[in-house]
Parts: C-alpha cells; structure tokens; sequence
C-alpha cells in the first residue's frame, strides 16, 4: 500500500503468462519493458472524468509477491458507514501492467451493508493494482498495491 | 574409484593436519566447558529455547558465518548485516576467541582447528536437558522450521528421522518451510507424527482460503500463559516449487498476524510469541507494524546474534543455523507484560559438551541404514570448502565447474542457498559432505539454452528478492551462483539496474543479449524437469580428480557504498 517506492521498479514476466517461472525453466521469455501507464491513467479518466482521487478509506489487500500469476486473490474494502446519504456507489479495480487496464467494477448500494469484495485476478507482470472508489458525495478515493510477479527461486 | 594407498595417504595426510590441532583442542576444552556454557543467571517466570535451520545436522558441523551480508534500505549496517571486524567490534566480541570463530568468518580455519566443530543435536540434548532441570516447568524448547531438509538421511526418510529425533528431543512447537518440499500428502502425515505443535497461520488453502494448520497453540509455564503463533516461510510457493503444495497459499499476511495476536490475547495469554520462518529484516518491519507481539523467535536468514535486538515493545531473537547456537531467553512476565529478561546465545562447542547418551544412540540408529553410503569417500579438498555468503562460495564454485563439465555447458547456474556446512582443507570430501550441500527434492541439472538478454533478466530477478529495500519483498537466500559467468552488482540500485559488465568467461568478451548460451543449472522450481541429481554430476567431478583445488567458476564483483 505504498504509493511512492513502486512507480519505477518493475519487471516484466511474459511468455506462458505464468508466475513463477523456475531459474532455468523451459520455454519461458523474459523481456524487460515498462507498464502501459497512459491505458490505466485514460481508463480512470473515463470512470471518473475530471475529478481528482484522494488518499485514503480504500484498503486493498494483495500478496506482495505473487504465487501464481494466472489467479491473484485480493480483497478490496471501503471505510463508509454505507447509509442512504453516506454510501460507496462503486469499487473500481485497474491493473497498470496488463494488456488491459480495466479489471472489475463492483457496484453497491446503501443495502449492501458493506462495502467489501473479494475476487482473483491475473497479472501479467510486476505492477501496481490500483482500487478506486466512488462514494455518494461525489469524491473519489484510491489506493496502490504493487504486486510482484517473480521467477522465483530460493535461498534460505 | 580411490586405491587403498590412496586412502592410507589421505589418512595419513589428514591426521597430520588434525594431530597439533587435537592438542590445542584440549587446551580449548579446558578453556570451554559445559559449565560455562551453561552459565546463566536467572531471570523470571518462563524460559524460552530457541532452534532453528537445523537442515537436518544430527552431527556436529563446521559452518563458517558469511564474509558478505548486505543490508539495503533502512536496515543498511544494521545487525544482522554485520560480518568479520565489524560484527566483533559492534558486539564486543575479541578477535581469535571462541566467540569470534562461532559468530564471524575471522581466522576460521585456524580457529576451527583449535575450538573443533559446533552442534550436533545430542549436545543440544544435554543443553537443554540441563536447562529444563534448572527450570522445572518453565521451559518451553520451539523450533523455527527446515529441520527436516539437508541430508541424505532425511530425504531418503522423508523427514521421519528428524521427527524421531525431536520427539526425543522434546521440541513443544515448530514451524516450517522445507518441510513443505515433501508435497501436501507428507507433510500432512508428518503433522500427525510430529506428536507436537506444526504452527502455520499464514497458510491457506487457494480454493477457500481457509487456514489448513493451526496457527497458534497454548502453553502454561511459570504460571504464565504462553501463545505461541507459527509463521511458515511466506515464499514456499514463489522459491520451492509450488507444484509440490498445489492447493496451499502462503504470504506474510500481516492483518492475519495481527488477529492471531489479539486473539491470543483474548484468549487470555500473557506472552505472545512469534515462531517465525520470515527472516530476520521481514520480522524486523512486522514488528513495527503489529502491536502486542512480545518475542520474534527469527529463523530462515540464519542469522546468530548474540544479543536480542529490541523494536519497540517486541524482543527479537536471531538463533544462526545448522544447530550451531541454542537460545536461551529468560523472562519475567507479570501482568501481561514483560518487566525483565536475559538472553544468551549459546554456541554449541561440541568438544566441550557431553553428547547426551540416548540422542546420540538415536542418531547411530537413524544413520546405520545409510551408514556405507554417506561415508564414502569421493576425494579430498586443499582448499576450505563453504557456502555461506550474498555472493559465489567455494562450495557453489565446485558444483558450477562440475555442472560446466559434466554436462557440456557455457555457464552454470546454482541457486543461493543459505544452508550447507564447511570442510577445512585437506579434508576428505565424502558423500554426506556432498549431500549436505545438494539433498533436495528436486535436485535435476537441466540443460536449456537461454539469450545473454534472458541470463541478464534471471540475475536482476533474483538480486531483486535479496536486495529490495523494503523487506517484505525479499525472498532471503543469497545471490544465485554462476559458472563460466561474470558480472558486476550493484545492490543499490533498482531491479533492471543492478547487475552490468556481464562477461562470457570462456572467451572474456561481453555477454551477447541476442546470442544463446548453452546454460546448466540445479533445483528448478518448474515441474517435470529433467536431468540427473545434482550430487551425481559432483561426485563424479570430484572422484576423477581426488584431490580437489577449487576452481574459480565464476566472476562476481561488489558495488556497494
């Protein structure tokens, strides 16, 4: 959940759309490259407009390094109290490093108690998931996670 | 194979070098002995022993500590990121003294000969025998997990000699990671045999996302109630091959460590404890980050430290490897808190510590069956023959020229392990030596072709999981090892950047990022790869030259402020 440290580490896994890739393993392809930011940044753009995101009330919950790179489980949760004149309209979920940016939006209204889910998703390489969220007063909030997407191998 | 003069002189050989060295290892027995060892005062209610990294050593090893251990980021000269001159002096520890051979790389052959080998879980026996008897009921002995990988003996028994040996030993809690290199259907039996505690609250299974281990067990020592919560290895899936644990999912999972703690607490536990198998630098940002954890027992970095290393409220504990150190940390726990303690990191001298009697007889009886083959005896080395370290060792230099040989390649890959005991020169190099550096269960050499550009992309992977500044992104283990292979490093900096000047060393000419190289390496985490165990590759190297002088396989240089 830190905006800043992930902007310019990433790597990029392709080839098998695998996660972790064995040291040495077998018809695999490593090319390093940099993320698509303008697709995710274009994407928010359209689900937003003009509005600027804050900081803050969106938590969302992603391994740091993924063990499987096909299916990465995150749960995303909104701080509202979820009442008729205070609600989380929707959750957005973008990945900044895959082919396509958009990943899922989740819809909810003051009924649903909560605004919470939890899903999987697939990751093509290192990057950061981004979760918005559109609350009833019109303000935006988001929060970053960089996920990792390794070749893995061991040490201790 | 080896003549019978052959033999007869390598004895000859061998027992001239150890001869004066017996002498001053009396003199070093008289200057250590189980007493001092043993020698601690007292604190409080509850007394915790602490192992961990055994990597199955029943016998008692030489291990020589690393000569680098970078740290980055926040914890850059920090301990445990200390080694040689600079660990002694931040510790206190003199230069040629016992301490300084059991916890630094200093002198270490000579030092070795004069204070003899370390551990053996027959002394850790008679250690904590002891302990126990001097706190009756207040002693709660955990282990921190990879007991159950590292030799010959415990692969072939699947881990069942070290669930003997800790049932004998009395271990009340454990948790783990190469024990998950088994595959789900033995550990899960393995749980069951074990008679005690397999903690692992950060294991789910992928389907459910439902806890698959109990992650916290309950003791009463001294009147106190003890929560002790297991932290596997967060990385088995992404460094151990995952095809081997399908359905589990692992991660640090903070939130989830933060329940378990206040579940603890609710539960009415007065000392939480946290067995852990993240390493050192991961544990150091949990406990900054999750109240209410009173000890970190680290393991997985295999870092001893002498003293316990305070963030915040949360004593960590940092125990080594290989069985070399028991801890020993004392505390007094009143009113959910803990008002004092005393720690001691002892070092296992095993020519000052009585074996104790039923262990040891244990450990003959789990090694007689495989006895003929770990003794045999493939050559022997004129050079000291180690692992540990961020970057090359002899050991991995010897099994990168083996692997170049013997399977016709450019450039040999063999991964960064952390574990793996030494041989002083003019030792023989027998089969259980080998085995303590190889015994794995996915030990194939594969033989692939890769571009200099993919080579390239494999050491900026790897630097990441060792060097990335904020620690839950680090995987621990050490630089993946190269043969036939140059480079430069410079752990500073970002993934893409670290690693330059790579150098084709058959030829001294740049790596081409186009060209294919004719590339061999071990412990592939992909299923379904081929090639003959490891071991073998070695054994053959080393019993067609007998006489080992470590080549230099591979070339790395350090750029670090």
């Amino acid at each position: 959940m830190n905006w800043s440290s992930a902007a310019n580490r990433r790597t990029v896994i392709k080839g098998m759309g695998a996660g972790a890739l064995a040291i040495g393993g077998i018809g695999w392809a490593i090319e390093p490259a940099r993320a698509d930011l303008a697709k995710a940044e274009k994407l928010l753009k359209e689900l937003i407009g003009a509005k600027v995101p804050q900081e803050g009330k969106v938590r969302l919950e992603m391994p740091q390094i993924a063990e499987n790179g096909q299916t990465v489980p995150l749960t995303v949760s909104v701080d509202s109290p979820m009442t008729p004149d205070n609600y989380c309209k929707a959750i957005h979920i973008l990945a900044e490093g895959n082919p396509e940016a958009g990943v899922c939006t989740f819809k909810f209204t003051p009924a649903s108690g909560r605004a919470e889910f939890s899903t999987r998703m697939r990751l093509a390489q290192t990057q950061n998931v981004w979760a918005v969220a559109e609350m009833s007063d019109g303000s935006v909030w988001m929060t970053k996670t960089e996920v990792k997407v390794t070749i893995g191998g061991c040490g201790g | 194979m080896f003549s019978r003069r052959d033999l007869i002189a390598l004895a000859a050989a061998t027992a001239a070098i150890v001869g004066p060295g017996r002498a001053a290892r009396l003199a070093a027995q008289d200057r250590l002995s189980e007493a001092d060892l043993l020698a601690f005062k007292p604190v409080g209610n509850v007394t915790l022993l602490h192992i961990t990294d055994l990597h199955a050593q029943l016998l008692p090893v030489w291990f020589r500590e690393p000569s680098t251990n970078i740290g980055v980021g926040e914890v850059r000269g920090l301990p445990p990121h200390l080694t040689g001159e600079a660990f002694l002096e931040r510790f206190g520890i003199a230069r040629g003294s016992a301490e300084a051979y059991a916890f630094t790389d200093q002198d270490f052959v000579e030092l070795a000969r004069r204070f003899g080998r370390l551990g053996g879980l027959d002394r850790i026996a008679t250690l904590v025998k002891a302990i126990r008897a001097e706190r009756p009921g207040r002693t709660l002995l955990l282990d921190g997990g990879d007991a159950m990988q590292g030799s010959w003996v415990t692969l072939q028994t699947k881990g069942a000699d070290i669930v003997r040996a800790y049932r004998a030993l009395g271990v009340d809690a454990m948790t783990a990671h190469w024990e998950f290199t088994y595959g789900t259907e033995r550990v899960k039996e393995i749980v069951e045999e074990l008679g005690f505690p397999f903690l692992a609250g950060n294991v789910l299974d992928t389907e459910w996302e439902e806890p698959v281990f109990e992650s916290t067990a309950y003791f009463e020592r001294g009147g106190v109630k003890i929560a002790v919560i297991g932290q596997a290895f967060p990385y088995t899936p992404v460094s151990n091959p995952r095809w081997m644990i399908p359905n589990w999912s692992f991660g640090i999972r903070e939130e989830r460590v933060a329940q378990h703690v206040e579940k603890a607490r609710a539960e009415g536990a007065q000392l939480v404890v946290l067995l852990s198998h993240n390493g050192f630098d991961v544990d150091r940002k949990l406990a900054s980050r999750v109240a209410g954890i009173d000890v970190i027992l680290t393991g997985h970095t295999h870092d001893a430290l002498p003293q316990v290393l305070q963030v915040g409220k949360t004593l960590l504990v940092g125990t080594g490897s290989h069985g070399k150190f028991l801890a020993r940390l004392d505390l007094d726990v009143r009113d959910g808190a803990i008002k004092d303690f005393a720690f001691r990191l002892i070092p296992v001298f095993s020519d000052a510590i009585r074996p104790d009697r039923e262990m040891a007889q244990l450990i003959e009886e789990l090694r007689a069956p495989f006895k003929a083959e770990l003794e045999r005896t493939l050559g022997y080395t004129k050079d000291l023959l180690y692992r540990r370290g961020n970057f090359q060792g002899t050991w991995d230099d010897l099994i990168c020229a083996a692997i170049l040989e013997q399977r016709d390649a450019e450039i040999a890959l063999s991964p960064g392990f952390r574990w793996g005991p030494s041989l002083l020169p003019n030792e023989p190099i027998r089969m259980e030596d080998l085995w303590a550096q190889t015994a794995i269960t996915y030990p194939q050499v594969y033989r692939i072709t890769m571009t200099g550009a993919q080579l390239k992309d494999v050491l900026e992977d790897v630097a990441d999981n060792i060097f990335n500044p904020d620690p839950y992104y680090q995987g621990g283990g050490d630089m993946v090892r190269v043969g036939g292979l140059g480079f430069t490093i410079d752990v500073e900096q970002p993934i893409g950047r670290r690693i330059s000047e790579l150098t084709f060393l058959k030829t001294g000419a740049p790596i081409d990022p186009e060209r294919r190289y004719v590339v061999a390496g071990w412990a592939s985490v992909n299923e379904g790869t081929e090639g003959p165990p490891v071991w073998e590759l070695v054994a053959r190297y080393i019993e067609e030259r007998k006489e080992i002088a470590v080549p230099r396989a591979g070339l790395v240089r350090v750029k670090s402020a």
